[in-house]
């Protein structure tokens, strides 16, 4: 099926009742791209992605492809190929059955379906499980056939909503690598929705990271990761640290912070102002454990080891939690002192809701 | 999330403005508007005539009785002696209900907690007397009964409505045991309880819901059960269907309103079982545990 | 106790622990032992009974006689008219209902406490209301008489018409609720994946969900079919017990209760038991011909 230049989604939106499961999404996704739609459970990813496949009407807001609505279209009308979180592979029929089916309805002639449908079989390296029925394959083999049978029709996109979710952690690196490679292999346009933001990052060209069903920010891997736009961003891209703090001066670009008595400068995210009550947030990796006098009094209090590293959880005085990596070899009750890089301090403004903060053991909520 | 997008409810989806699919355009609708809409009509003339009847002073040929009393409950009351005929019925239903859960809660335990030998044998002895109509075995279960003088008692008939009701307590308990997690018990007995503690004080308070729909869908069954009650009943052991059906059978003898009457007082004490059944349990549990059947096949 | 007991016991009560036996198994002997002595036991009883003639003439003499006599040997035919036509009926009005029905809706809940309302009701009551209903002054032949599409009543009860209308409205709920649960089953990603696959309405629905529902019909038309084989009160009351719908059932019960002939009804209860199990052999065969593994619902 031909590419096409652009899909554009325009103020996407859609409620329950009240509830607002997704706010406004607009996205511009160009032919060819991987885009990775990033949030917790209920974020609005997967009811986006559900927009997207004509699965769920909207309830606002338009989807255009190449200039023309297509929002209105059944969803065996877009050609859009979907890989299903629990794969929805049709029991009754064999490995083959599953991946021909598309082209039977599509009423490719039988020749060349099976021509196509061999070479999606080989594609995901399952020619010789090709007359097995689904339940008689392992996950991982299960989640090649989904793929196999969104991609053989070549659609002009293809939604993938949590693929690995249902795999184990080994086979989800092995299988992370393999949509990649189709990705390459094919070029075919991917929305694909994760909770995961190590996937997200791994995969995607670009993300965008949903809360609440708002957008919070749109970019690429490298933009989301190293300027996350909030702090509700920056706690989902692993910023683990995030301590309330007071602004004493601010430099264009700089701001000049005071944490539980101690100085400490920060990249000046939101425009804050002196006086202004703001958090700050640093990755474990950025945060040094200093000899000199400066940086921030701190008492270990758990330290875990990581082969390499340590991961320590150390309180300051104010009783704060900071969290961070290092090579030292401390010890509970420790005394340390600890510093980061002004350009690896990211200074938000506090008066954001409370809700804001991820919880707080992982960034990254790891589905079961 | 994907999986219940379709599942939402039309409220739900009732906002969905320009892009919502006119329901009539389904060729589903069309065909399930008929069918429902003839059952229907047939369903309230079958339950109407009757309801009309038991309130009509005389009715012959016009579309309604020509005036309207309640007289006939009166007389039914005392005609077929419906005082004496309630309270067998209520007396054989809890009976059959107290047994039929001290029997088959146990069993139906030791079947959602075990795998052993003989598992699928048992299953199907507990399956058989639900899926085998009552008129094939209730013709040699009485012919038994008669044997030992049980039948024509009210305790050859408890006897009688237990054969499909013990079955019937395993089978919805099975699975409702089933999606207890077993470790609470290990849970409990870890922290210290007797296995008599793990009966009263973690299983017990877990069990009741599902043992309440259990008893609730029993005692419907039982209220309503013809055939065995009928092969089984002697005259003062008769439940309210069996005494509407002799009064049925053998009318001419009496007025037919005063038997109209009768079956509109059995309709509503179904009705009643039957609302606050629903309270309790989904209707598909109402016909038989296809579930399980389906499971172990 | 003398050692080599001591020694054995133990390693028993191993070996059966292994297999999954233990004291827990003792819970299901009261329910086991009570279906045993009335279900089993009769159910044998009957058997050995209806080998032992009233009227002596040998063992199959009751079997003989059934289906010597053409009156007794119809009943059986009579019966299967009935049941079959009824089960697919009820089977078939099912799919597109319970296809309609099987996602939460306003009024749901209504529907199907109406649609459960004549499994409750019972035969006996709806036997009466058909009685009144589809008599010759009855409203439904008075409302076909006022839109003009009959002059003469119609003839709907005390034949087979009004046994086979009670077949229905006490069977459909039935089979309503059966095709339901087995659709309710059916992971609805099924579909939405055919559908983003192009799989349009029908095709979804002669794809998908009609291949993973079938083995549920089947059983759904075992049951519906078993229920109406037996059909007893309304034959009585609604139908022509001595001619049109002497079904089977009557005879058994008329052979055993009314003629005090114990062995023949046994014999023929035997026979309809042997009949219905025919009937559900031969459609449970055709259902091994098809998937029946899971259907990735809720289980």
């Amino acid at each position: 099926m031909a590419r096409f230049d652009t899909l554009r989604l325009e103020r996407v939106s859609r409620s329950y009742g009240r509830h607002r499961a997704l706010h406004e999404l607009e996205l511009e996704i160009s032919g060819g791209e991987f885009v990775a739609l990033l949030g917790p459970s209920g974020c609005g990813k997967s009811t986006a992605l559900n927009c997207l496949a004509g699965l769920l009407p909207l309830t606002g807001g338009a989807i255009l492809l190449d200039g023309t609505r297509i929002d209105q279209l059944a969803p065996e009308r877009r050609g859009f190929g979907m890989v299903f979180q629990n794969y929805a592979l049709f029991p009754h029929m064999s490995v083959r059955g599953n991946v021909a089916f598309g082209l039977r309805m599509a009423r490719v002639p039988k020749t060349e379906a099976a021509e196509r449908t061999d070479r999606a079989l080989e594609l995901v390296h399952l020619t010789e499980h090709a007359h097995k029925r689904p339940g008689q394959l392992s996950g991982g083999q299960q989640q090649r056939v989904a793929i196999a049978r969104a991609v053989v029709l070549e659609p002009r996109l293809v939604l993938m909503d949590e693929p690995l979710s249902n795999l184990d952690a080994a086979l989800r690196l092995e299988m992370r690598a393999e949509i990649k490679r189709l990705h390459r292999q094919l070029g075919l346009t991917t929305v694909y929705v994760t909770h995961d933001q190590e996937e997200a990052l791994s995969l995607a060209d670009r993300l965008v990271v949903l809360r609440d069903g708002r957008t919070q920010q749109i970019g690429t891997p490298e933009e989301v990761y190293g300027r996350p736009a909030n702090r509700y961003v920056a706690g989902f891209m692993g910023y683990r640290t995030m301590l309330d703090a007071r602004v004493v001066a601010t430099d264009s670009s700089r701001a000049q912070l005071e944490i539980a008595g101690t100085r400490l400068t920060g990249l000046d995210r939101d425009g804050t102002r002196a006086g202004a009550v703001v958090v700050a947030a640093v990755r474990p990796e950025d945060i040094d454990v200093t000899t000199g006098p400066d940086g921030l009094a701190a008492r270990v209090e758990v330290v875990e080891y990581h082969g390499r590293e340590l991961a320590v959880r150390a309180v300051l005085p104010d009783g704060q939690l900071v969290h961070f990596r290092t090579r030292e070899r401390l010890a509970p009750d420790d005394a340390v002192r600890l510093a980061a890089p002004a350009d690896r301090v990211l200074v938000f403004t506090a008066d954001e809701d409370r809700t804001a903060e991820p919880a707080d053991d992982e960034p990254a909520v790891t589905a079961p | 999330m994907a999986a219940d997008v379709l599942t939402k409810s039309p409220e739900e989806q009732g906002t969905s403005g320009p892009n919502r699919r006119s329901p009539l355009r389904k060729p589903a609708t069309w065909v399930a508007v008929v069918v429902f809409g003839f059952f229907f009509l047939n369903l309230a003339g079958v339950v109407g005539v009757p309801v009309a009847d038991s309130f009509g002073t005389r009715w012959f040929t016009s579309w309604l009785p020509e005036g309207w009393t309640t007289r006939w409950y009166g007389e039914a009351w005392h005609e077929f002696g419906l005082g004496q005929v309630f309270w067998t019925t209520a007396l054989v239903s809890l009976l059959v209900v107290a047994i039929s859960v001290v029997l088959g809660v146990p069993a139906a335990y030791a079947l959602a907690r075990r795998d052993f030998p003989g598992h699928r044998l048992v299953l199907l002895l507990f399956l058989l007397p639900i899926l085998v109509p009552p008129l094939t075995y209730g013709i040699p279960l009485a012919t038994v009964l008669y044997k030992f003088h049980l039948a024509g008692t009210l305790s050859g008939v408890v006897l009688a409505n237990l054969v499909p009701s013990v079955p019937f307590v395993v089978l919805t308990m099975t699975p409702f045991i089933e999606q207890i997690d077993p470790r609470i018990e290990a849970a409990a007995r870890m922290c210290g309880a007797r296995t008599w503690s793990v009966l009263l004080r973690v299983l017990a308070p877990l069990l009741v819901p599902g043992i309440l729909a259990a008893s609730v869908l029993v005692l419907v069954r039982t209220v309503g059960m013809f055939e065995l009650t009928f092969l089984t009943a002697g005259p003062d052991s008769q439940t309210l269907v069996v005494a509407l059906y002799y009064a049925v059978f053998s009318a001419g003898i009496r007025t037919q309103q005063s038997i109209d009457a009768m079956a509109v007082m059995y309709t509503l004490s179904m009705l009643v079982l039957l609302v606050i059944a629903l309270r309790f349990v989904n209707p598909t549990q109402l016909v038989t545990r296809v579930r399980e059947e389906r499971g172990r096949d | 106790m003398s050692a080599p007991t001591t020694g054995a016991r133990p390693a028993l009560r191993h070996r059966l622990a292994e297999r999954g036996v233990d004291r827990t198994l003792l819970l299901l002997a009261p329910g086991v032992v009570f279906l045993v002595l009335l279900f089993c036991y009769p159910f044998l009883y009957g058997l050995q009974l209806s080998f032992q003639p009233k009227d002596g003439g040998g063992p199959l003499a009751d079997y003989r006689r059934f289906f010597e006599d053409a009156y007794l040997r119809g009943t059986i035919w009579t019966t299967l008219k009935l049941a079959v036509p009824a089960a697919l009926i009820n089977c078939l009005a099912a799919v597109p209902v319970a296809f309609r029905t099987r996602r939460p809706f306003r009024g749901r809940r209504l529907l199907t406490t109406l649609l459960v309302m004549p499994i409750t009701l019972g035969t006996v009551l709806t036997a009466e209301g058909l009685l009144g209903y589809l008599g010759p002054n009855g409203w439904l032949n008075k409302s076909l008489h006022a839109l003009g599409l009959v002059d003469q009543p119609l003839q709907l009860v005390h034949n087979y018409w009004g046994v086979l209308a009670s077949l229905l409205i006490t069977g459909f709920p039935f089979a309503y609720l059966l095709t339901l649960s087995y659709l309710t089953g059916i992971d609805p990603s099924l579909e939405q994946a055919a559908a983003t696959l192009g799989a349009g309405r029908l095709h979804r629905f002669r794809y998908i969900t009609l291949p993973l529902l079938a083995p549920g019909l089947a059983i759904t038309f075992c049951l519906s079919f078993v229920l109406a084989f037996a059909v007893f009160p309304s034959a009585q009351l609604v139908g022509d017990p001595r001619g049109a719908t002497h079904v089977i059932s009557i005879e058994a019960y008329q052979a055993a209760f009314q003629k005090f002939d114990y062995p023949l009804g046994s014999a023929i209860a035997m026979v309809m038991a042997a009949v219905m199990l025919a009937v559900v052999v031969l459609v449970l065969a055709w259902r091994s011909l098809l998937y029946r593994g899971s259907t990735g619902g809720k289980g």
